[in-house]
């Protein structure tokens, strides 16, 4: 820990001493930047989302259509509040609430940038911060699980009961993996606050590569891939998102926990979702980019670390980070629900069990042969990274080899590669008519009553009556009375 | 009590205190069980503060992370499935036992409590003053993987013995080979049949919606893969197609007078 690299850098005991209007000027400050992130988020990923789908995207509300989210925001506050008849209504008007405020306080420990002065007073641009920082915005996340399993109860409708025990244990497998990638930082950092994570990432480690002296990366996304990795894929489905995005899968559940919620409420659950995307990004890149600091070809400046500008440095991280939300969005389908689970309890969870083990080992070797971190990084960490990676690669192969075996006999000429008459999705028995259609009813397609009798349509023309009919065309408004020539 | 309550403590104190209480009350008196088990986060959350207050950071963040934010979770889960309007009965089936367990309970409740006030009562508070935050956490620590290693690493075994003893109670075996899963019927599919997707739907016209309508190639005529099972497929009788100025005429054409636009006339096709 290097904890004087800058004297700027605000330790603990910086907090807690802030005049009250300072205070005040945080929190609203906090309360803004999280609002004007949801409006810039939804913008930036409708923007980006019809980029890569080779569409325009929203361009017609402010400059270049940069306006779009507040006008929907203003619209969807001005909606009509529907209360459903079975709902459970304390319970059903406060989810929005529980899902909102966490999200709102986890924000409160994320470090925005060091000591700067205020109308001329020293303080940390932060609101606060804790020994326990990180904890906090794990305990605002698991709050904020509420909002979503209750709101999904309270509806009284199935949908949205079938979105809430998914988000439940969703959200609360994927937040078992998010816990356990932090916590390879916090053996590294030594502490648990978030302020302090930024500071154990401020110099870089000296390595010394057979007698070549140079100065390695301090980012903790370096130090620990694995981690890193694994906090991205878990934060996604912790927040909710695309591919993970399961409890309101909009092809199975119609809009999931949220359904039922219209008007203002439905514009809490959305704000909820979208700040707590900019929080996980925030923490993302406190914990595993540097936090404010600049990266490197910057840090080279001696003032990129001082002042306002960290605050820049600070979100460029987080955009670039929602822009991979928005990139994953639009390249990856959906997963099925047991894949989910499965994909959560049986790799991430383990494999991030394994890693805390590599990673503990890797600090007690580190303190016992008075090797410095950078080293152990370089001469531990890499060696075990290429391990990983192989090893993922042969399973990967292990996996599909009944697969790529099957695609080789089939393009060789086996075209039953399965067995000769395979049995595709047979229709469901009790229900299966005694059907004497075409054979490619065979096929393992579902087959509708034989004896159907399609009534002929009335608008279809060569049933319609043979005199003269009125045809309104809808065109230039002329509604004209014609001959039918063709019957 | 000799050391008095710092303000901003004693704030905290009288405001969650009574919301701690309500809490508490409210879950034993709520009908229905999800508002019970609301009642009790609400008493956890206040508790998991109250540690934060006392200078035992680590303590409420793991009690709210952990109680609140993944036990009450699951206990909700449980809640949610057995259904909105599954209310407690109100039928007492022991006579008087709803007095007798009143009467019990408080009973019980001033005997622990008089046990402990008695036990309390000339204690010097001393609270942890220095000791709490950074240096609280490692404390815990250091005494979790000292002194208490043995005690901590049996709950943990104990509790993945009886997750994975749950979880192979609930397994449901099946002979290997007797059920072709997901993936091999997928595969069977891809490598097999022609048209590992599903058949092109019925067309859908302005003018003909039902599944006997077939539907159209680029090329304006129908493809037989989209002909419905076991109908007769029927022609649907089409708007003519305009493809051109030629056909389409000019729009402003018409306007003002009562013939048809030249597209509208129907004899196109």
């Amino acid at each position: 820990m290097n904890l004087l690299a800058s004297p700027d850098q605000p330790t603990l005991e910086d907090f807690g001493h802030d005049v009250w209007w300072i205070v005040l000027i945080k929190i609203v400050g906090v309360f803004v930047v999280l609002v004007l992130m949801t409006l810039f988020a939804i913008v930036f990923e409708r923007k980006v989302v019809a980029r890569m789908q080779q569409r325009v995207g929203p361009n017609r509300v402010g400059p270049r259509g940069y306006l779009q989210s507040l006008a929907d925001g203003l619209k969807l506050a001005f909606k009509e509040d529907i209360m459903p008849a079975l709902a459970d209504k304390p319970v059903y008007f406060l989810a929005p609430v529980i899902a909102t405020i966490p999200a709102f306080l986890a924000f409160s420990v994320i470090p925005l940038g060091p000591t700067v002065s205020i109308f001329g007073e020293r303080t940390p641009l932060q609101l606060t911060d804790a020994p326990i920082g990180v904890l906090v915005v794990l305990a605002c996340s698991a709050m904020g699980i509420y909002g979503i399993v209750l709101g999904g109860w309270a509806s009284g409708s199935t949908y949205p009961l079938l979105g809430s025990m998914r988000s439940a244990a969703q959200m609360i497998s994927y937040e078992i993996a998010m816990g356990l990638s932090i916590v390879a930082v916090f053996l590294y950092a030594g502490t648990m606050s978030t302020s302090e994570i930024v500071a154990a990432q401020a110099d870089g480690n000296q390595v010394s590569f057979f007698g070549w002296e140079f100065t390695g990366p301090s980012w903790f996304a370096v130090l620990l891939p694995v981690s890193f990795v694994i906090y991205a894929i878990a934060v996604v489905g912790e927040t909710n998102r695309a591919p993970f995005d399961l409890p309101e899968a909009e092809s199975e559940l119609v809009g999931g926990f949220h359904t039922e919620y219209s008007s203002l409420k439905f514009a809490l659950f959305f704000l909820a979702e979208y700040i707590n995307m900019v929080t996980v990004s925030a923490l993302a890149a406190t914990l595993f980019l540097g936090g404010w600091r600049a990266p490197w070809p910057l840090s080279i400046w001696d003032g990129a670390n001082t002042g306002w500008w960290p605050l820049l440095w600070f979100f460029l991280k987080v955009v670039a980070a929602l822009f991979v939300f928005i990139w994953l969005r639009g390249t990856l389908p959906r997963l099925r629900y047991d894949q989910f689970m499965r994909f959560g309890w049986k790799v991430l969870v383990p494999t991030a069990l394994v890693w805390i083990l590599v990673v503990a080992t890797m600090r007690t070797v580190s303190r016992e042969a008075d090797l410095s971190t950078g080293q152990v990084a370089l001469f531990v960490g890499v060696p075990v990274a290429l391990v990983v990676l192989a090893g993922l690669l042969v399973a990967s192969r292990a996996a599909n080899r009944d697969t790529r075996l099957m695609a080789e006999q089939a393009s060789a000429g086996a075209v039953h590669a399965v067995d000769p008459e395979p049995e595709v999705l047979p229709p469901a028995g009790a229900r299966r008519r005694p059907t004497g259609g075409p054979s490619r009813a065979e096929g393992g397609f579902p087959v509708p009553p034989m004896d159907l009798k399609v009534p002929p349509s009335p608008r279809l023309r060569h049933t319609a009556p043979a005199d003269g009919a009125v045809v309104s065309t809808g065109r230039r408004g002329t509604a004209t009375v014609e001959e039918d020539g063709d019957v | 009590m000799t050391e008095t309550l710092s303000g901003g403590e004693t704030v905290v104190f009288w405001v969650l205190g009574p919301i701690a209480l309500a809490g508490a009350l409210g879950m034993v008196f709520s009908r229905n069980a999800v508002h019970s088990a609301l009642w009790l986060v609400n008493t956890m959350l206040a508790l998991g503060v109250f540690y934060v207050v006392q200078s035992a950071p680590f303590l409420g963040a793991a009690q709210i992370i952990v109680y609140t934010g993944a036990i009450m979770i699951l206990f909700l889960f449980v809640l949610m499935l057995v259904g909105r309007d599954s209310s407690d009965s109100v039928v007492e089936t022991l006579r008087g036992q709803r007095v007798a367990a009143a009467v019990l309970g408080l009973g019980f409740a001033a005997l622990v409590g008089a046990g402990i006030a008695r036990a309390t009562q000339d204690l010097v508070v001393s609270g942890l003053g220095d000791d709490g935050g950074n240096a609280n956490v490692t404390a815990i620590a250091e005494l979790l993987y000292t002194r208490y290693l043995l005690a901590f690493e049996a709950t943990g075994a104990l509790l993945i013995v009886a997750a994975v003893g749950a979880l192979v109670y609930t397994q449901i075996e099946r002979a290997p080979g007797s059920r072709r899963g997901q993936k091999e019927l997928a595969r069977a599919r891809f490598l097999t049949t022609d048209r590992p997707q599903t058949l092109p739907g019925p067309g859908v016209y302005a003018r003909a919606n039902s599944v006997a309508a077939p539907a159209l190639l680029p090329d304006g005529t129908t493809t037989e893969e989209s002909f419905a099972t076991g109908i007769e497929p029927q022609e649907v009788d089409q708007m003519p197609r305009p493809t051109g100025r030629e056909q389409l005429g000019s729009p402003d054409g018409a306007l003002g007078t009562l013939d048809p636009a030249p597209s509208d006339r129907g004899d196109g096709r």
